[in-house]
């Protein structure tokens, strides 16, 4: 990682009072050091990317780099980046959340802006857990698994977050790992390289929490789960619902054309437009006329 | 020799609704996110109708939280943007409605009041919004509310509104009732160059040097604007002059102090009113909304009778123009205020008073409009 260190001190807001908010051993920082990498790749400026964020851990991402950045409230990045969006289409809007931030409280923005298509792109660090508010059970805490509000064992299950993507319409959709940075740096990559919206679920670790009550040791042993559970997406089509238990897909579950939002409001606007300019042919004609009834009294 | 008559200022019928929304055009508001709501759905239907003509942008979103994200995101990147709601929709965009409060965002909310609480009365009026437009969202906040008695006021207050809250940086809420919103009456519109428009500072020092919350002797800092190269941090936590989170006792309190000075020190500018004969008045009805015309009928009465009644319009309830009723009450004048609720602002009239005159209250909470026979008829009561 050494190499990488010049670009991130590139990116980083160095008057802002450091050290960073998250544990040692966060998968935030992982999943920070690959979004920088792929927007520095894909050349954007930094005052053309809006990082937007919720709230959590992962909401106090954007007050590190120097970007245009939002942190909105719990649950509501999405609707705040659908304002920027749509206000200048010109930048280039970045969503993260947590998954209690994306999927819980803000669960209906999320498949809302993924049946819209407005060209955002959504990345959402799954740690299955709420970790900043002390590890109470979250949409993607599986089945059986405690944490401080489900001290005998959560009886609800889980979201699959890349799914529910997929499902409400977003056109690409993937999941990565803290672990398999490479691959995440090109899942985040492509994301931003889609027209429409995107999504990029990243597991992540909190050891602090959901690895101390669930007795997972510490951000190491939480990470090589993360190896041996990864099944990637074509490997994982051949396999029995039976093999997958207890593992998950990686890689981009879905990628598909669709009208973008913004495309889509163009035409409206020209609609609109051409309507305006019949109407008003047709009063400047009503005018003309009444003036010439006028003159010949 | 033919002589070419001047056109005449277009008067055309309107509803309260659709001059909110033109006054918003007009304004410079080019982005609007809603949800449907009863009564306050005209405003989304005609800017999803205008906005398009005039290269805006009109959204619907899922809920009436996600309205309230999204018009902060668009003021943030430099569009002037509001919304419309009604009270239970006005509910839900407390939390956002806070934000923008906190991160100084400028944006217009309309509330257009239906009885209440909860569901309530979808199609009748009321003003029972009074103090959720002042202390809806939690948190210590000043905030700024307008309310308009006319359609021709729905079309200028608009503007105002606007012109708030780009001067100040703040939301304004724009409180209209079922009453005003649905009524339709003659307006003449002004041309657009006849209409008054402010716009935010923006800052003009290179961006290095750019200091998102500093402090101004005017109270409100210039605005970046997203993209505009002045890169800065916006949150809905206490802040810095930088905009980086902060715990320091001595960066939380300036800066909601500031939040505060910026409104109060310029109450003159902000605090709206009209009075009516209320020199030699020995009883002065404080009204505002559509309770202000029957309030004003009653008066006209009641000086026909020889009553010496005189009328004080409220147009800006918050921040409650404290400095125009202290005066009244100084005179030992009687003061009346008909609303449509238990007694909101009856309650901060009483709150000014201090004992030194009477205030008398007409309450009416039926879903119906306060009558000018009830206000004139505890107006003759009171000079019995």
């Amino acid at each position: 990682m050494i190499e990488d260190r010049p670009l991130i001190y590139k990116y980083l807001r160095h008057d802002k009072k450091f050290p960073h908010v998250w544990c040692g051993g966060c998968g935030i920082g992982i999943l920070l050091g690959s979004l920088i990498r792929a927007i520095d790749h894909l050349g954007y400026t930094k005052d053309e990317v809006v990082l937007v964020s919720g709230i959590g851990c992962s909401g106090r991402l954007p007050v590190y780099v120097d970007f245009n950045t939002l942190h909105t409230t719990h649950g509501r990045a999405l609707t705040f980046a659908t304002g920027v969006k749509l206000a200048k289409p010109e930048l280039k809007v970045i969503i993260i959340m947590g998954d209690g931030d994306a999927t819980a409280i803000g669960g209906n923005h999320f498949i809302h802006a993924a049946r819209r298509n407005l060209d955002l792109t959504a990345i959402i660090v799954n740690n299955n857990i709420y970790g900043m508010t002390g590890g109470q059970y979250s949409p993607t805490t599986p089945y059986g698994q405690r944490a401080t509000t489900a001290v005998y064992g959560s009886v609800e299950h889980s979201f699959n977050i890349a799914q529910l993507a997929v499902c409400a319409g977003a056109v690409f959709a993937a999941r990565g790992t803290v672990y398999h940075v490479r691959q995440l740096d090109g899942l985040i990559e492509k994301a931003l390289l889609k027209n429409g919206f995107s999504v990029v679920e990243v597991i992540s670790q909190c050891h602090t929490h959901y690895g101390r009550l669930n007795k997972l040791g510490n951000q190491i042993d939480m990470m090589k789960q993360q190896r041996d559970s990864a099944v990637p997406v074509e490997k994982a089509r051949k396999m029995s619902p039976e093999e997958m238990e207890g593992k998950f897909e990686i890689g981009i579950l879905v990628d598909r054309e669709a009208p973008n939002y913004l495309e889509q409001y163009n035409k409206v606007r020209q609609k609109a437009k051409n309507a305006l300019s019949l109407q008003l042919t047709k009063e400047e004609k009503e005018e003309s006329e009444r003036r010439e009834a006028l003159d010949k009294q | 020799m033919h002589r070419r008559k001047k056109p005449e200022p277009k008067a055309q019928l309107m509803q309260g609704n659709e001059a909110c929304a033109e006054g918003a055009l007009i304004a410079g508001c080019r982005f609007f996110a809603g949800y449907p709501i009863t009564p306050a759905s005209e405003i989304a239907e005609h800017l999803s109708y205008r906005l398009p003509q005039v290269d805006g942008t009109f959204i619907q979103m899922e809920d009436e939280i996600a309205s309230m994200g999204a018009v902060i995101g668009g003021s943030l990147a430099g569009v002037k943007s509001m919304t419309a709601t009604s009270g239970p929709g006005f509910s839900l965009m407390q939390e956002n409605l806070g934000f923008a409060c906190m991160a100084e965002v400028p944006c217009v909310v309309v509330n257009v009041m239906r009885g209440g609480p909860s569901t309530g009365l979808p199609t009748n009026p009321s003003q029972g919004d009074v103090m959720q437009a002042r202390w809806g969202t939690h948190g210590d906040h000043p905030i700024i509310v307008l309310s308009p008695s006319s359609v021709m006021e729905c079309f200028t207050l608009t503007v105002k509104a606007f012109n708030y809250s780009e001067k100040y940086r703040t939301p304004v809420i724009f409180l209209m009732d079922e009453v005003v919103a649905h009524m339709r009456e003659k307006v003449v519109l002004p041309e657009p160059n006849e209409v008054t428009v402010i716009d935010r500072v923006k800052p003009s020092v290179p961006p290095e040097w750019y200091l998102p919350y500093e402090d101004t002797s005017f109270g409100v800092p210039p605005m970046g604007i997203f993209g505009e190269g002045y890169r800065y941090h916006v949150t809905g936590l206490v802040h810095d002059i930088r905009g980086f989170p902060t715990l320091r006792q001595d960066e939380i309190e300036p800066f909601l102090l500031r939040l505060f000075r910026k409104i109060s020190i310029h109450f003159a500018d902000i605090q709206l009113v009209e009075s009516f004969h209320t020199e030699d008045a020995d009883l002065v009805i404080v009204a505002y909304g559509c309770t202000f015309r029957s309030a004003h009928r009653a008066m006209v009465e009641a000086r026909a009778r020889g009553l010496k009644v005189g009328l004080l319009k409220l147009i800006t309830i918050w921040p409650f123009p404290r400095r125009v009723v202290e005066p009244l009450t100084r005179a030992k004048k009687t003061l009346l205020v008909p609303e449509m609720n238990m007694g909101q602002i009856s309650r901060e009239v009483k709150r000014v008073n201090q004992g030194m005159t009477t205030v008398l209250t007409v309450n009416k909470i039926d879903g119906t409009m306060i009558t000018p026979q009830e206000i004139l008829e505890k107006i003759e009561e009171e000079k019995k």
